[in-house]
């Protein structure tokens, strides 16, 4: 059942430009809907220190960006090399390298990370259903590592075995579907450990007709535990704590926004994603063209993922974060900027 | 050959302290050399330094929290983000968020506190590691200003001058008593400074214990200590040598001395428990000490019971009013001042070498005390009689039993 969302939306647009001139981020929502000289007095107990969107990012200073950009990460599909197989197919074929590298979680905090192709998340693989695939892995890391796919695959190819010890090599290969939005990983034992350090991502199967035309973002959630102790220090989706709290998502008001959602998120049971001043489309695991509900938030197990479509109607920012407050406030807090 | 010679007569004329100068020269070399093969590189394989960070103060401000920060690691530490309550949060550094080994930093975080709840600081390095500091209640730290002082201090008085001064008005009570319950008196006092050595001691762990390992507080205290000790021995042993006209009230002013400097421990206890805000047991605190510290008075009066036993024999009468009051403030002000620099400016280094000096002289008056017992004990048979022995347990048993109000 598909709720009719043109209805009452021009009253509240009127109320949402006021909001955003009146208060920040969360307060702003909060005082939605509310008369007029209530806002003003929820902008005015918003203490000094907590005002202003630059302000409200947990996190002091920002990444070098040039090792990692997480805005750049959104976008980049990697489809591989591209050729036609012998049965008709295409085949497409990538090299992975696991090596071993110190990423920057949060401004000044570094992390001994594990990643497939110096990245974390490692790099976000998409193909059409149907495609034959061939990952070459290279393990120039200290550990053996390997790489295991969601969806279907022979189990030979499944990256359970055998291990690719240092210095090996290992060619993964099989067609891909079904279609939908699958996590890889490594799956070495102890396996927390080795997804925790940062060996996984996502690989992206189209439909063979593709699905329609959008703005098209990966979101991997994920978090860190920089001191060992068995407990996330760090959320974000991307790896950089708030980094889309500094650095917005931009996208244009009124077209259509896919993202490409992953749980990941080791030692916690569950993570979530939760939308503001809008609702989106949810299909579960990408695996069906008929979404799931109508919805603003998600929440998923570790390795669960979902193809969410939204449309954010209105020019301004609108913020998106983990519906687990702590996670949110270590981290897992962006804001979409949606241009007129 | 030859031309060697002029060289070795003029060596000899280089001052005494150009030839000290050498095996320093020496060192020095060595050093570079050291640093400049680095044979240590074969054991540390690359490894992560070691970070260690000491949370020394966390004070409450209207506006937010100011944390106090040691870096007591071998290695320099750089403060790269903050959380209060598992959020990260804002903050600034003062003078920078990277510490020198046993450098300090002044952390400053906005944050709008909530009264009297629990508040959880982490401070996280550059290699992510986490450093935990912990507002028990959240209350505004007090600032010194004239009505916290006199507050402090009024709490100071209670705990530690009035008790004493009550014990001492004991005095002429205990002048009436016979030499043989004077004597099971000065075992009393016996067995309180006793439990007060050992209590003094327990502190100096546990107030070491928040000093960070590179300062080494325990031997420091040790050290204060036996110092102590030495100087009121040395200083005894001149007056021994000397005419000896009021043993009683010396021995008097060394017990209060002693004393005093345990009460100033206690006087930090107090005050550092009111700026934690632990006010609620402020009342129970304040009567505990009161009635723990009685006792105190009475070990003080006891010396001069004897010295005027002698005197009365000389037609004298005890010492005057002045006397008294002076041994109550030598006993008792210490713990006003404990209660301001456990309020305003805790330092546990600080705290620690003051306990050491309390157990120096404790030890001390100990020695002395049990001289004392045992030459007049002489007299008539031991000094270990059953009344003595009865009034050491009892010195002990006071203590301890009122010492159950105080210990939380």
């Amino acid at each position: 059942m598909e709720p009719e969302p043109d209805s009452g939306k021009k009253s509240l647009t009127r109320r949402d430009v006021l909001k955003l001139g009146l208060a920040a981020g969360a307060a702003a929502a909060a005082a939605a809907g509310r008369p007029l000289h209530n806002r003003v007095t929820a902008a005015q107990l918003v203490p000094p220190a907590h005002s202003g969107h630059g302000d409200f990012s947990g996190t002091v200073g920002d990444v070098d960006l040039s090792r990692f950009d997480p805005t750049e990460f959104l976008t980049a599909f990697d489809w591989g090399q591209e050729s036609a197989g012998p049965d008709g197919r295409t085949l497409r074929e990538w090299e992975v390298v696991a090596v071993d590298r110190e990423i920057e979680i949060a401004p000044g905090v570094f992390f001994p990370a594990w990643t497939y192709n110096g990245q974390v998340p490692g790099p976000t693989f998409r193909c059409v259903e149907g495609d034959r695939l061939r990952f070459r892995f290279f393990n120039r890391s200290s550990h053996p590592h390997t790489i295991h796919f969601h969806g279907f695959h022979p189990p030979s190819m499944d990256g359970v075995e055998p291990l690719v010890q240092p210095g090996e090599e290992f060619i993964y290969e099989f067609t891909a579907r079904p279609f939908g939005v699958h996590p890889y990983h490594c799956h070495v034992m102890s396996l927390k450990k080795h997804i925790h350090k940062g060996l996984y991502g996502t690989l992206i199967i189209d439909p063979p007709g593709g699905r329609p035309p959008a703005r098209e973002l990966v979101m991997v959630m994920n978090a860190f535990d920089p001191n060992f102790d068995g407990e996330n220090e760090v959320y974000a989706v991307n790896t950089v704590a708030f980094h889309y709290m500094k650095h917005p998502v931009q996208v244009r008001a009124g077209e259509l926004v896919r993202v490409y959602l992953v749980n990941i998120t080791e030692f916690d049971l569950v993570n979530s994603f939760h939308l503001h001043a809008g609702m989106f489309r949810l299909y579960r695991t990408g695996t069906s063209l008929d979404f799931f509900e109508w919805t603003d938030t998600v929440t998923m197990g570790q390795g669960e993922r979902a193809v969410l479509e939204f449309i954010l109607e209105e020019p301004g920012r609108y913020m998106f974060h983990a519906h687990q407050s702590e996670f949110a406030e270590l981290g897992w807090t962006g804001f979409f900027e949606a241009l007129a | 050959m030859y031309k060697e010679e002029p060289a070795r007569a003029a060596a000899p004329r280089l001052p005494a302290w150009t030839a000290g100068l050498i095996p320093l020269l020496v060192l020095g070399a060595l050093l570079l050399l050291f640093s400049a093969v680095n044979p240590l590189g074969m054991f540390s394989q690359d490894l992560p330094p070691i970070e260690a960070l000491t949370i020394e103060r966390i004070k409450v401000l209207d506006n937010g929290f100011e944390v106090s920060v040691l870096n007591s690691g071998p290695d320099p530490v750089t403060i790269a983000q903050v959380m209060v309550d598992d959020a990260y949060w804002q903050f600034s550094a003062q003078p920078g968020q990277r510490l020198a080994r046993l450098a300090r930093a002044t952390v400053f975080i906005p944050y709008q506190w909530i009264y009297a709840e629990p508040h959880n600081i982490i401070l996280v390095t550059d290699t992510g590691l986490t450093f935990a500091g912990e507002v028990a209640v959240a209350a505004p730290t007090p600032t010194p200003g004239l009505r916290e002082f006199a507050g402090y201090g009024l709490m100071g008085v209670y705990v530690g001058v009035i008790p004493v001064a009550v014990g001492l008005m004991w005095y002429p009570a205990m002048r009436r008593m016979g030499r043989k319950w004077l004597e099971a008196l000065l075992a009393l006092t016996l067995g309180l400074l006793v439990f007060l050595l050992i209590d003094t001691f327990l502190e100096v762990l546990e107030t070491g214990a928040a000093v960070p390992a590179a300062f080494q507080a325990v031997p420091l205290a040790v050290f204060a200590a036996l110092l102590t000790w030495l100087a009121i021995a040395a200083l005894s042993a001149r007056r021994r040598a000397g005419a000896e006209p009021a043993r009683g009230l010396y021995l008097a002013g060394l017990i209060a001395l002693s004393i005093g400097l345990h009460n100033f421990g206690e006087g930090l206890a107090v005050g550092a428990a009111l700026a934690l805000g632990e006010v609620a047991l402020g009342t129970f605190l304040v009567v505990g000490f009161i009635l723990h510290n009685l006792t105190e008075g009475v070990g003080i009066a006891a010396p001069l019971v004897k010295d005027a036993g002698q005197e009365t024999e000389e037609g004298r009468s005890g010492p005057p009013l002045a006397v008294f009051a002076g041994l109550a403030l030598l006993a008792g002000f210490p713990a006003v001042l404990g209660a301001w620099i456990g309020g305003f400016a805790f330092s546990p280094l600080l705290g620690v070498i003051f306990l050491g000096i309390g157990l120096g002289a404790i030890w001390q008056v100990i020695v002395e005390v049990a001289a004392l017992l045992r030459r007049s004990a002489s007299r008539e048979g031991g000094a270990l009689s059953w009344t003595n022995l009865g009034g050491f347990l009892l010195g002990l048993a006071i203590m301890y039993l009122t010492a159950l109000l105080v210990k939380f």
